[in-house]
């Protein structure tokens, strides 16, 4: 098991924001996390990568308990976040947004491969490294959100709503991107609100309703499923 | 803050009365500016080499601002937090440096260690030896401050941080005061070595000591020299620091955001201790050549030179480091051309005038960026 989430509990001061949630990711896979706004998807993702601690529960990365683990520490194990809203470095240019993406590597040589494989699946980064981040349109700010995640050379990416304000060609192409990370062999845990399209590639879903896991299970199934369909597929 | 609310709230009233009031600040600034102009230029004509020796006198005021300037911007930079201390830990350089002449004459260890060694190359690596350890010295502090009294705060109300660092700061003027610290007497200060003064005329004299000058000229002192070399060095070592090299990416990035900071592996703490210890070991060096400059030294020295170079690190705009070392200048020349042509007195009230003068009209200051707001 790549990662295993057990009886997370996570509060906001008083809120009860995860209400014992528990699911996993096993190597390879695509696992969406979908619900509605508020539901907790985005602390779900911010708890497994640290920034949140959880009160009770536990969080298992390749057996390792990461609930005691430094953020920034978290990130050399092989996790990695693409935050909700891209958080896009703006002062500083793409090609310096990609080197701290990298921060925690120290091999030049595989860091400069990192970076010209990011390059492949987002081409009009390469045409833009010494444009400031804030200076990039909301898409290519995404890429380099994408991009820049995948600097560390995750196992595990965390990719929070990478659909957000997108035109539908744009959401068609992250997504597809989102499909080749996974081919080349990085495990994903996609929150979406887009629920049609994350349960479109992935491959098992989890239904996350005020800080609860109300369904789960193959995203083929969950797609069909009426609950599904009619709360989130607008079907 | 404050001057970000300035600015925020001054164009939602800018109807009806505002443009009648903006004309007269505008009339009145003009007219301001025009007198100083007139001041300056009526001098410039009656006596060149007056005016030569004030912008001197003003650049090197300048110089000791910079380099506490660049503290004050970059810890602002990091954590939005005026680092009231800052000043005193630039006092604290200037005592070490005192006190490892005088009682260690650490200035000299070259001559004891390798006896035979040129006087030349003693006075400089014994001198860098006195700065060096001095910047060391105000770099644990600075850390040691950061550590104890601000990071428990930094998720706290900013004010409370701010109160802190007063706090901090009357903590080091008033320890120091201590019989058994500093004492609270203003102290003669041995400068490591012998500053010799220049004269320009027909090109750039040594002053030979006990010889008159040839009249009336411009002079310049070592000190001087060294201020212009340290601070530019400074300046170009910094710029490399933030732009060239990764821990000075990650003071940009984790400056901007610190959560992505975080999930980017740049460990935010450790990234914050940096960046007090860069800026306390500029104000060591600036404590240093302070010293030396004027040749006393006292345990709250560092107080005015502290205030003028936070309002030049404002006048820069503040987060800027490009725009601390002209701030800083600028806050220089402008006070010795208040005290050559004006009077002593009216020196400080001008600095403050500046401040004023800057939150009102460009709140954001020369090389700052409007204060976005973060989503
Ligand atoms: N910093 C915070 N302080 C207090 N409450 C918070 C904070 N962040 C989130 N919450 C609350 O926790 C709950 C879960 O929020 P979360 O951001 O995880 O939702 P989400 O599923 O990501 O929603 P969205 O789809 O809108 O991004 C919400 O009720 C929210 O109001
Ligand atoms: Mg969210």
């Amino acid at each position: 098991m790549l990662l295993e989430v057990q009886d997370l509990d996570v509060y906001y001061g008083a809120i009860h924001a995860l209400q014992g949630i528990s699911f996993n990711v096993e190597e390879g896979e695509i696992v969406s996390l979908i619900g509605a706004n508020g539901a907790g998807k985005s602390t779900t993702l911010r708890t497994i990568s640290g920034l949140l601690r959880p009160r009770h529960g536990s969080i298992k990365f390749r057996d390792q308990e990461i609930t005691v683990i430094p953020a920034e520490k978290i990130v050399s194990l092989g996790i990695s976040q693409v935050p909700e809203g891209r958080k896009i470095f703006a002062p500083l240019t793409v090609k310096e947004n990609l080197d701290m993406g990298a921060y925690t590597r120290k091999d030049p040589v595989e860091i400069q491969q990192s970076m010209e494989r990011v390059f492949t699946s987002f081409p009009r980064l390469k045409e833009r490294l010494n444009q400031l981040g804030g200076t990039l349109s909301g898409g290519e700010q995404q890429m380099l959100a994408t991009a820049r995640g995948l600097m560390s050379h995750p196992s595990l990416l965390l990719l929070d709503e990478p659909s957000m304000g997108l035109s539908p060609i744009l959401v068609e192409e992250i997504f597809r991107i989102i499909q080749e990370i996974n081919a080349q062999g990085t495990s994903i845990l996609l929150v979406e609100q887009n629920a049609l399209m994350a349960l479109s590639i992935a491959h098992r879903a989890y239904v996350l309703e005020t800080g609860r896991i109300v369904l789960s299970g193959k995203a083929s199934d969950l797609s069909q499923n009426s609950q599904v369909k009619s709360a989130y597929l607008g079907i | 803050m404050q001057k970000a609310s300035v600015s925020t709230t001054a164009p939602t009233l800018a109807h009806g009365p505002k443009t009648r009031l903006a004309w007269v600040g505008q009339g009145f600034l003009l007219i301001l500016a025009v007198l100083a102009l007139y001041i300056v230029v009526r001098n410039l004509i009656q006596d060149p080499v007056q005016f030569g020796q004030i912008i001197i006198g003003g650049l090197q005021l300048g110089f000791v601002y910079a380099l506490i300037a660049l503290g004050y911007t970059m810890v602002y930079g990091i954590v939005k937090l005026i680092n009231f201390a800052h000043g005193d830990v630039f006092m604290v350089g200037a005592f070490v440096s005192f006190f490892s002449v005088t009682k260690f004459n650490l200035e000299s260890w070259p001559a004891v260690v390798f006896p035979g060694l040129p006087a030349a190359v003693v006075v400089v690596i014994g001198t860098l030896t006195v700065i060096l350890l001095s910047m060391i010295v105000c770099t644990v502090l600075a850390i040691t401050i950061e550590r104890v009294a601000y990071k428990p705060l930094r998720d706290a109300p900013r004010i409370a941080a701010l109160i802190t660092a007063i706090g901090v700061s009357f903590f080091l003027e008033y320890f120091g005061a201590l019989k058994f610290v500093f004492t609270p007497e203003f102290i003669p200060y041995p400068s490591p070595f012998t500053v010799v003064t220049f004269y320009i005329n027909n090109g750039i004299q040594m002053m030979v000591p006990g010889k008159p000058l040839p009249g009336h000229v411009v002079t310049f002192t070592s000190i001087f020299v060294i201020f212009i070399v340290a601070t530019l060095l400074v300046q170009f070592l910094l710029q490399y620091l933030v732009h060239r090299t990764k821990i000075g990416i990650a003071m940009r990035a984790t400056s901007f955001d610190k959560p992505a900071a975080r999930l980017m592996g740049i460990n935010v703490d450790q990234v914050i201790s940096f960046t007090f210890a860069v800026g306390a070991a500029f104000a060591g060096l600036g404590g240093v050549l302070y010293a030396i400059a004027y040749s006393s030294i006292w345990t709250q020295l560092g107080i005015l030179p502290g205030l003028k170079a936070f309002v030049a690190a404002v006048v820069g705009g503040i987060g800027s480091i490009p725009g601390a070392f002209v701030g800083a200048l600028i806050m220089g020349l402008a006070e010795n051309l208040t005290m050559g042509y004006i009077s002593t007195p009216m020196r400080d009230a001008v600095a403050f005038t500046i401040l004023i003068l800057v939150l009102l009209i460009r709140p954001t200051g020369l090389f700052g960026e409007p204060e976005k707001e973060k989503a």
